[in-house]
């Protein structure tokens, strides 16, 4: 009987083998006639689409329907003295995001490894240079400056401290507030009508505050679906097939509309707060049973172990079933939330002018009519930058939470 | 253990958030208080006017680049604010799908419609609307190139007509097209910017829609002057401003503000010339515009309350020319919207 050395094992693994550009192409693109053909006819399709596209936007294209009302695109309605305010909010954010950032990395070897230097040198150059948005793009460079310092600062702050990624999620949990403070006003600010919220802003709120709902709801709705009690079961049960067989639209349309019959005269919740309540009632239908698929992978031996430790059902779940459950749903529960977002546009259809919105109205103007193509292609890129924004951020987290074997 | 404190912030994060949720926009919506004393009644106290619009109807209802609503619709809201208000931006626009727009008015959420709505028997008698003076005269057109040769409806037998489907316009062509015996084929689209780019690529011979929008719609084709209309009008399609049955006080305000608009315009007054207009000697602008009698008093406004709108606003002309018409990229003639004395359709009842 041998026993393998982890030596052997090492020289048992295959080389990993660096080829040349010229040897990779022909491995990869050209190993034959019919991948040849393929290789050449897919570029070629590529190519064309590239050079149509590239002189459209050169020529064709008029680009000056984004600057002149890009305050609108980002904020809608939203009256323009007040843009200081939204400003203070985008520093904020961007503060919070700099200081979770360095208190995540603060075990990271460098920081600003050469990648992320890369990617902030990137997005200053096209600050600076994407002529459209200036003067006031701008002011989007103390931002990146500010996300750079709190990252380093947080960096130092999270390996003095240990335990502050506590009061950094607090410190989120009252950003919430504070943006609601800085968009609505009141409390001494020139309050604004959620009438006049619109844009991108109203857009990343109704998201925010429709995730932060579903989340809850969608874990108690997982867990009453599995529950021992059958009235709790059924009743899980009920709802979310009943919200999954109802079109989102549908859903708003009762909430813009049927809502305010059944409710009486004078009692008329705001029309963003409705929105947001079906937004997040009906992903919590499917945020449910992303999470019971998780809450199944776990094995239920761990659940055992658990109870065999003296663990109570409360601390069984929060301690051991939930925290594994959830990382496994992690990819589900993020491509839920970026749908989520992408399902925002569906209130333009009830009247709310978030960034689809006001990008019809802004068409509608007789200075801009038939620039659709190029207001719908900027929306594009807003809602990619988002989302990819999103599904980056869930593979961060997967990393790292990757504990498995 | 720090994972479970972050669950619990997140936890308790979501759950504030909720409840911070409802606290803070309950007070944001002024629009239903009760309806019983009247809807005049409603709006003076609250200090604002609460007008559904579109927000996406070239020439009718816009956001301009500094993020305030304009438009022929908006001047109407506009007008009954400065009537009412004596301010032309105590508005609330509030932007209405056409699927919910009049749910949204018979259930208070809206004080008046101003939104490219036509006028029918059916709208007026089982969905229980009022209808006040229309605003724009508007008929379902075609466009064709000026070199296609065709000049009536006939000559489309065989040709490609692109329309937008689910609309009251895809069916008049159908049924128009049925009654002359004409095979053609009908190109439908979900969505108009679709339909135009089509008719741009030669897909379609003619594209069909309300004239208004077709002539807005053809300054932005390549060569507007290749592009003709028809003349033919295969509708009728009556625009005006709406409120809800059962409170004729409000509808007679709104009803008069819009005559008020026309009238001002046969009496000759104009945003500039209203102020040369006092201690004028003519009795009937007199009476028009409070310095006699109490014609706005008595329908519980200002006396003064045309003076407010004209300043402000203008007179129908003015809100015609400024948004569709000469002065606007579209340069729509007045056409049936013309004053009654000059072969048009706009007439008002008289003010005394």
């Amino acid at each position: 009987m041998t026993t393998v050395t982890p030596d052997s094992f090492s020289s048992a693994r295959p080389e990993v083998v660096g080829l040349g550009p010229v040897a990779w192409a022909k491995k990869n693109l050209f190993s034959d006639w019919f991948n040849s053909l393929l290789t050449v006819v897919i570029v070629g399709i590529f190519a064309w689409g590239a050079v149509r596209l590239t002189s459209w936007a050169f020529t064709t294209a008029q680009w000056r329907v984004i600057p002149n009302n890009f305050g609108l695109f980002m904020t809608g309605t939203f009256p323009s003295g007040l843009y200081p305010r939204i400003w203070a909010l985008l520093a904020i954010v961007c503060g919070l995001a700099g200081l979770s950032w360095g208190v995540l990395g603060r075990n990271v070897s460098t920081l600003f490894s050469r990648s992320v230097l890369i990617g902030l040198g990137l997005v200053c150059a096209f600050i600076v240079l994407f002529p459209p948005t200036r003067p006031s793009s701008l002011k989007l460079l103390p931002m990146v400056a500010l996300v750079a310092i709190a990252a380093a600062a947080g960096r130092q702050a999270g390996r003095k401290f240990p335990g502050i990624g506590k009061w950094v999620s607090l410190a989120w949990f009252l950003s919430y507030f504070a943006a609601l403070w800085l968009i609505g006003g009141g409390l001494g600010l020139t309050p604004v009508s959620t009438n006049d919220w619109g844009g991108l802003v109203l857009t990343l709120f109704t998201a925010v505050s429709g995730i932060a709902l579903c989340f809850p709801l969608g874990l108690l709705l997982a867990l009453g679906r599995r529950s021992a009690l059958p009235v709790v079961r059924w009743l899980s049960t009920a709802y979310i097939e009943l919200v999954r067989g109802v079109p989102l639209v549908a859903l708003l349309f009762m909430g813009q509309v049927m809502i305010p019959l059944f409710l009486p005269v004078g009692s008329r919740p705001d029309r963003i707060l409705r929105a947001i309540i079906a937004l997040a009632l009906f992903s919590a239908a499917y945020l449910a049973e992303n999470v019971r698929a998780g809450l199944q992978a776990v094995p239920r031996g761990q659940n055992e172990a658990a109870m065999s430790l003296g663990l109570n059902t409360p601390t069984t779940l929060g301690l051991i079933v939930l925290p594994q459950a959830l990382k496994i749903a992690i990819p589900a529960i993020v491509g839920q939330f970026i749908s989520l977002f992408q399902d925002t546009t569906l209130l333009s259809i009830v009247g709310l002018a978030e960034l689809l919105g006001i990008g019809k109205s802004i068409l509608a103007n007789p200075a801009y009519l038939g620039r659709y193509a190029e207001v719908y292609l900027f929306l594009a890129v807003i809602y990619w930058l988002f989302c990819y924004a999103m599904s980056l951020g869930s593979r961060k987290i997967e990393e790292k939470l990757n504990t498995g074997h | 253990m720090r994972k479970w404190g972050l669950l619990a912030a997140a936890l308790g994060l979501t759950l504030a958030a909720c409840g911070g949720e409802t606290t803070t926009t309950a007070g944001g919506d002024g629009g239903g208080t009760a309806t019983a004393g009247g809807r005049l009644d409603v709006v003076k106290n609250r200090g604002q006017l609460i007008c559904g619009v579109d927000g996406g109807i070239p020439g009718f209802s816009f956001v301009d680049e500094s993020g305030t609503y304009s438009g022929l619709d908006v001047d109407v809201c506009k007008a009954v604010a400065a009537a009412v208000l004596g301010d032309a931006e105590a508005v609330e626009y509030r932007r209405l799908d056409s699927t919910e727009r009049f749910t949204a008015l018979s259930g208070g959420e809206v004080d008046m419609l101003s939104r490219n709505t036509t006028w029918t028997i059916s709208r007026d008698t089982s969905v229980g609307l009022e209808f006040a003076p229309t605003t724009f005269f508007d008929g379902q057109g075609m466009l064709v190139r000026a070199d296609s040769g065709i000049e009536t409806l006939e000559d489309f037998a065989g040709q490609a007509v692109c329309v937008e489907t689910g609309t009251t316009t895809e069916l008049n062509l159908t049924d128009q097209m049925r009654q002359l015996g004409v095979e053609f084929e009908p190109v439908v689209f979900q969505d108009a910017d679709a339909a135009y780019a089509a008719y741009d690529e030669g897909r379609c011979e003619g594209m069909t829609s309300d004239k208004s929008q077709l002539v807005a719609r053809r300054s932005t084709l390549p060569n507007p002057d290749e592009h003709v209309l028809l003349e033919v009008t295969m509708s009728k399609e009556p625009l005006g401003p709406v409120t809800t049955n059962n409170d004729s006080g409000w509808f007679d305000v709104v009803k008069w503000v819009t005559y008020g608009l026309i009238q001002a315009e046969e009496f000759g007054i104009t945003s500039e010339n209203v102020g040369t207009f006092e201690g004028t000697e003519n009795p009937d602008i007199a009476r028009f515009l409070g310095q006699e009698g109490t014609l706005g008093t008595d329908m519980g406004l200002p006396n003064d309350f045309m003076v407010q709108v004209i300043t402000q606003v203008g007179n129908y002309g003015e809100v015609y020319e400024r948004n569709v018409g000469a002065d606007s990229e579209f340069a729509l003639e007045r056409g049936q919207n013309a004053l009654w004395s000059e072969g048009g359709l706009m007439y008002s009842p008289p003010f005394r």
